[in-house]
């Protein structure tokens, strides 16, 4: 039994060792954020992320930091799993000792780092999370967001959508809360902007474990005159091959989610579809004096071109820092009370988070697919500014109980 | 009538690609009984390797070359791998190659994405059957057609490769008895590294023809492991007749049942399984197994209670985890709370696996019915914590019943899936039912009571609930009732014989094993302050399997030592890098290796081998 | 065939066909109380298939088996256990991960209906009664082995202490002596008839082994192709021409009367 003694012993010291070694060293001289990802669950998205994160923490460094102090991001793994990111901030707060919390890619995620921050009383600043629950049913003091939420994204399309004259609607959506909230959201804004649509069918493949083939045929079969899509990464690839293939897309327009995103729209390469309705980024054609700046310093910096993420990534961070700036301080209230109307650049232009509901009005790009030598773009967009779409602060006060 | 034939085709044309990945899993297990977790990996290994090839070799030669040159170069590093690791734990418990695998599949999910990067790889379609064809004025594209035939084909190959070859034959003998083959003096070794990389080259081909399909990415391996199990399953296991068979049949449900039931369709299979299991205990055309005994390995020494040594140990032990808040940080603690909570869970699935002989491939169910016990008693009755403690584990207990009494109907392998098609039913209607669980958006704000919300206090409750339900857990394991769950797993005939009815013994066992993981959940509820769809999912259950394994199966402390290093190593691992599957996954290869027996059982194995009279550890009981 | 009030078995036109082959015939016996009856025959004669029913692990087809007095057709092994019979196999049959005394305390368990006891220790559980029904087949020196470590022989005699634990009143034993040496045969039987003579168990065994049989065996039935052919005393089974061709005819060989002297010679 010695050995096993031994071994629980030296797991149990290792343990201790490793967990403690760090504790309590809190340098007064940085400010401390901390930060988790989906990092090895979804690296297509959350590698240029880090990247746009990591540009605008050097930015904000170079130039004197903020309060006086340089900014220390400690970033942490969530394993794409909600116990974990949990885990990850309890060491970020408990541990690292950081001031702020930000990041989060999935809903879930989001909502479960969201209400830990709630408990521990601590900012969180959700960058990706796009679920309407975030800042709203689920809200709370504690949490802002910078992405526009899903509802948002749907009235954005459903705008364009309500200009085209199909009238018979199929959707296509993966079976989680995004897709579902998504095609609700989509058919609410539709419905509301036009009476005579008839909804003929609805998909609901697992996430990523999409059976193009039958899925296309279900599609066909309804013969619908245009279909809202909010499939993306692998599953986006498969239906429009299958799709292709099968001619579902011969007179009829597609309205999709997020495909206009890189991450998601270069991977199609030669086989982009024409003409589909997208929210997305298109990083080669923008043509302000921010982003401009901010695809230079990131292609110098990284030698590739930002991906969405990368804007999140960016904007996420200098929104955190901006609301550090303002509250003037890293007391939890005082950042809360700063945070309700900080405005913040981002490489899509200026974005303010709303007072009423924490939600910042970054807006999304909405455009047209296309392909250019071989490669898919985005053409025909605009920038959408959030402010545009989100409800007023009278319809906002029934969407959050918690204000 | 048109619609439904153009839909029974692209039946099939997914019932190819399901076929080749599940007969060649069929084919291992068949041959070697390993449980080839790392299946999936191949898969997708194949089509990135596939990807590769194709984009570097042009031509229609180029193409179909590529796709089967990356199938072969797979079935190479396979054999390579049950040369290198497989090998070295034939000996081991039978289970324990599924650690293997699974610490396999862990590294190449990152390696994937080192080598190939993080983004999906859209490659080539086939050349010449770019396009499609008419068939009752629907476009139907020809590769789905070729794919269609390429099912049967393989098949039909297969079929002569096993009938009309000595290598084939012997694999067939080995596959109905494996003594009888070593007893002709074949060279296993060589048999099973032929067949090992028969099944990865099937595997890599299923996944090398997705090229033209699908964009290859990092998550694919995922898809394919848990359907292909379920094939083999329904199938009858080594059964490759039967995997085609369950091949069309879930290929056929998935293009139907989008039509009949879209939102169900990612538990469809898993309730077609469950229905087929209790009909037919062996799966379509399989046989009954051939030794009644569960697939835990082969003689073992007793087990024993704790010596004097063994009880100071464990009071030491105990001890520090008293003084830990005295030294250990929040953080510290809160690592600690989540460890003796898992080594709960392991402990609880080790009276069901280790004692039992029920092995579990679906023990989150029950930890994740806890979990939603408590969060749902919060959110409707706004229950108070102590209030939670008591009464969500009922709701795992009555979760347990259930889907217990089903499982108890099997034995082995079967048992082991039909528990895990009870999980995954269980986990999609948390993950559907929105009004009630908040589907995938989880249930929020289930934090302790202020009496307990301290680490320090939630900690030294934590220790107090789990330290007292492994002691139970021990206590039952030497009590008359354990060595009856023991005896109806060691053989089945002779508890028969003296009056022991396995049926009611072993569902009492799996009702016990899965309230204490219930019990488990409802402290990890709490722990987490939210409760979301994974924790009633297939990582947790395989978690659990990992800890059971790595601490070692045949020791009653095993369970309880492996959730402390696997818990502690993922959690630590996790916190310092991203590449945590690489390292974790290098690790319990590492691990497998150097303690077949487990990190407990070798040390009991080194402190026995120091005792003259073999198979005594310690005291005699007492 | 000496006729007792009441038979301890009473097995009556027992059959059992698998998929058309009718593996046991119409057979009819009584076993008589401490009676040691030994079933032979050659190879495929049925002798399994009609064991197997005896103990409620196959249900035959049409039949009757009276265990004094009260039809036990239609039980499982497990509750004919219960009222009395116990069973030894062909091939050792035990709980491999459990010491020597534990296999025996397990079954004295069962008996003390204590299956679903957790409390106790079951290692400290009727430990003087397991001892004894060890010492009773000469193996308390082994006690504390691991089974898995046990010669086959040792493995045979737990098996008999096994299924002595609840004090049978008829114990069934399918080849007991399968897989062991010539000497050792002897010498199992001949501690089996020994205790089943103190105790007034009635024995019925299948064998292949003739000296075994005809040293042991109060009477012998034979069965052959599923049908019983003959049955008597051994030396009339030894001289019966119809037996002697069954297996010449089969292969299979016994020793003729002088050798089988001199082997079974004590």
């Amino acid at each position: 039994m010695t050995i096993k003694r031994t071994l629980l012993a030296a797991v149990a010291g290792a343990l201790a060792a490793t967990l403690m070694t760090g504790a309590g060293v809190k340098a007064a001289d940085t400010i401390k954020i901390g930060e988790i990802n989906s990092y090895s669950s979804l690296p297509a998205f959350t590698v240029p992320y880090r990247n746009g994160w990591q540009l605008a923490l050097e930015e904000i460094n170079a130039a004197g930091g903020v309060l006086g102090k340089q900014i220390e991001v400690i970033s942490k793994d969530d394993a794409g799993k909600p116990p974990n990111a949990v885990t990850a901030a309890n060491e970020l707060v408990s541990k690292e000792g950081v001031s702020v919390l930000m990041g989060t890619f999935f809903s879930h995620i989001g909502l479960a780092v969201s209400d830990f921050s709630k408990q521990k009383q601590i900012l969180f600043v959700a960058a990706e999370p796009l679920s309407d629950a975030v800042t709203w049913a689920k809200g709370h003091k504690y949490v802002f967001r910078v992405r526009p939420n899903v509802t948002v994204q749907a009235d954005m399309l459903a705008e364009e959508a309500a200009k085209l004259p199909a009238k018979r609607w199929a959707t296509i959506a993966p079976n989680y809360e995004y897709g579902k909230s998504f095609v609700a959201a989509f058919k609410a804004s539709l419905n509301k902007r036009r009476s005579d649509i008839e909804w003929v069918d609805e998909q609901w493949p697992p996430l990523f474990k999409l059976d193009a083939g039958s899925t296309v045929q279900a599609l066909l079969r309804a013969n619908p005159e245009a279909i809202f899509n909010a499939t993306f990464g692998p599953d986006v690839a498969k239906f429009v091959r299958e799709g292709t293939t099968r001619n579902l897309f011969d007179g009829r327009t597609v309205v999709s989610a997020l495909t206009g995103e890189p991450e998601y729209l270069d991977p199609l390469k030669d086989e982009t579809p024409n003409g589909w309705i997208v929210t997305g980024y298109p990083w080669s054609s923008i043509d302000t004096p921010e982003h401009n700046a901010f695809k230079a310093a990131y292609e110098k910096k990284f030698g590739d071109y930002p991906r969405l993420g990368s804007i999140v990534g960016y904007a996420t961070m200098k929104a955190t820092v901006a609301i550090i700036a303002n509250a003037g301080s890293l007391d939890t209230d005082a950042l809360i009370k700063a945070g309700e109307g900080t405005t913040f650049d981002t490489p899509m232009g200026k974005a303010t988070f709303r007072p009423e509901d924490h939600q910042s009005t970054l807006g999304a790009y909405v455009g047209k697919t296309a392909m250019q030598d071989g490669k898919g773009v985005m053409v025909d967009w605009t920038y959408r500014d959030g402010a545009d779409y989100l409800p007023d602060a009278a319809a906002t006060k029934a969407l959050t109980p918690w204000k | 009538m048109d619609f439904l034939f153009i839909q029974f085709l692209n039946g099939l044309a997914s019932a190819s690609s399901l076929f080749l990945v599940a007969s060649g899993l069929s084919i291992i297990f068949g041959v070697t009984r390993i449980t080839n977790f790392a299946h999936g990996a191949f898969y997708m290994l194949g089509a990135y390797m596939a990807y590769t090839l194709t984009e570097h070799w042009s031509g229609a030669l180029g193409f179909w070359g590529g796709l089967l040159a990356a199938a072969v170069a797979v079935a190479i590093i396979g054999a390579l791998l049950e040369i290198i690791l497989l090998r070295r734990i034939y000996q081991a418990p039978e289970l324990f190659q599924l650690l293997a695998t699974f610490g396999v599949t862990l590294v190449i999910e990152d390696l994937v994405i080192q080598i190939w990067g993080a983004e999906d790889l859209l490659g080539r379609r086939a050349p010449g059957l770019k396009g499609s064809v008419d068939i009752f004025g629907q476009a139907f594209p020809t590769y789905e057609l070729m794919l269609i035939v390429l099912g049967p084909a393989v098949l039909g190959l297969l079929w002569l490769l096993f009938h009309k070859t000595r290598w084939g034959v012997l694999v067939r003998a080995a596959t109905q008895d494996r003594m009888m083959v070593a007893a002709l003096g074949v060279n296993q070794a060589r048999l099973f590294t032929g067949v090992f990389a028969l099944g990865i080259f099937l595997g890599a081909l299923g996944g090398a023809v997705q090229i033209p399909r699908e964009a290859v990415h990092n998550a694919m391996d995922l898809q394919i492991i848990v359907e292909a199990f379920v094939i083999v399953v329904i199938g009858g296991m080594g059964s490759v007749l039967g995997a085609f068979l369950a091949s069309v049949l879930i290929g056929e449900l998935n293009a139907f049942g989008i039509l009949l039931f879209p939102k169900i369709s990612i538990v469809l299979m898993f309730l077609v399984m469950a229905v087929i299991l209790v009909i037919r205990p062996w799966g379509l055309l399989g046989r009954p197994e051939s030794h009644a005994r569960s697939a835990l390995g082969t003689a073992e020494r007793p087990i024993r209670p704790l010596g004097r040594g063994g009880r100071n140990a464990v009071l030491a032990v105990l001890l520090v985890l008293l003084i830990l808040p005295v030294f250990g940080g929040s953080y510290l603690l809160n690592v600690a709370t989540e460890v003796l909570i898992f080594a709960l869970f392991a402990a609880s699935l080790h009276l069901m696996m280790g004692i039992g002989g029920m092995v579990s491939f679906g023990h989150a169910a029950y930890f994740g019915l806890g979990a939603y016990g408590v969060a749902l008693l919060v959110k409707f009755l706004e229950i108070p914590m102590a209030g939670g403690l008591v009464l969500a584990p009922l709701l795992a207990f009555t979760g347990a019943v259930l889907f217990g009494w089903f499982c108890v109907r099997l034995t082995g392998v079967y048992l082991a899936m039909l528990t895990l098609a009870f999980a995954q039913i269980a986990w999609s209607i948390v993950f559907q039912w929105d009004a009630v669980t908040g589907g995938d958006n989880g249930l929020l704000g289930v934090w302790p009571a202020p009496w307990a919300s301290t680490p320090e206090a939630f900690y030294y409750l934590t220790l107090a609930i789990c330290a007292v339900g492994v002691m139970m857990i021990r206590r039952i394991v030497f009590s008359p009732f354990g060595y009856t769950l023991r005896s109806c797993r060691d053989s089945v005939l002779r508890a028969d014989a003296i009056g022991i009815d396995r049926q009611r013994i072993q569902w009492l066992g799996f009702i016990l094993a899965g309230t204490f993981a219930g019990i488990g959940g409802v402290l990890f509820a709490y722990l987490k302050g939210s409760v979301f769809p994974d924790n009633i999912s297939i990582p947790i259950s395989v978690d659990g399997l990992v800890m059971v394994l790595l601490g070692g199966i045949q020791t009653v402390a095993g369970p309880v030592v492996g959730a402390g290093i696997y818990k502690a190593l993922s959690i630590f691992i996790i916190s310092e890098t991203e590449f945590w599957k690489l390292i974790l996954g290098t690790l319990i290869v590492i691990l497998v290796v150097a303690f077949p027996q487990g990190v407990v059982g070798f040390a009991v194995d080194l402190f026995r081998r120091r005792d003259p009279d073999d198979g005594e550890a310690g005291e005699a009981p007492a | 065939m000496t006729t007792a009030p009441t038979s301890a078995l009473a097995v009556t036109g027992l059959n059992k066909a698998f998929g058309g082959v009718q593996a046991v015939r119409d057979v009819t016996f009584a076993l008589a109380p401490g009676e040691l009856l030994a079933l032979i025959g050659p190879n495929g004669a049925g002798k399994s298939t009609c064991f197997n029913m005896l103990n409620g692990q196959l249900p035959p087809d049409e039949g009757s088996i009276k265990l004094y007095g009260h039809e036990i057709i239609g039980l499982k092994p497990r509750q004919v256990w219960r009222l009395g019979v116990g069973r030894t196999f062909q091939i050792t049959a035990t709980f491999q991960s459990m010491s020597v005394i534990e296999n025996v305390q397990m079954a004295l368990i069962s008996h003390h209906r204590r299956l679903l006891s957790m409390l106790p220790f079951a290692g400290a559980l009727y430990k003087d009664e397991a001892f004894a029904l060890l010492d009773l087949v000469s193996m308390g020196a082994q006690a504390g082995r691991p089974c898995g470590m046990l010669a086959y022989g040792d493995l045979k005699r737990l098996e008999l202490a096994v299924a002595l634990a609840n004090d049978p009143k008829v114990l069934l034993m399918d080849e007991p002596t399968a897989g062991m040496a010539p000497k050792e045969r002897i010498e199992l039987m001949q501690l089996t008839a020994d205790i089943v003579g103190q105790r007034g168990i009635s024995v019925l065994f299948t064998e292949h082994d003739m000296d075994v049989v005809f040293a042991h065996a109060g009477r012998v039935m034979v069965l052959n192709r599923g049908r019983l052919i003959a049955e008597g005393t051994p030396a009339q089974i030894r001289a019966n021409a119809e037996v002697q061709a069954i297996y010449l005819g089969s292969g299979a060989v016994y020793k003729t009367d002088e050798d089988t002297a001199a082997g079974a010679a004590p």
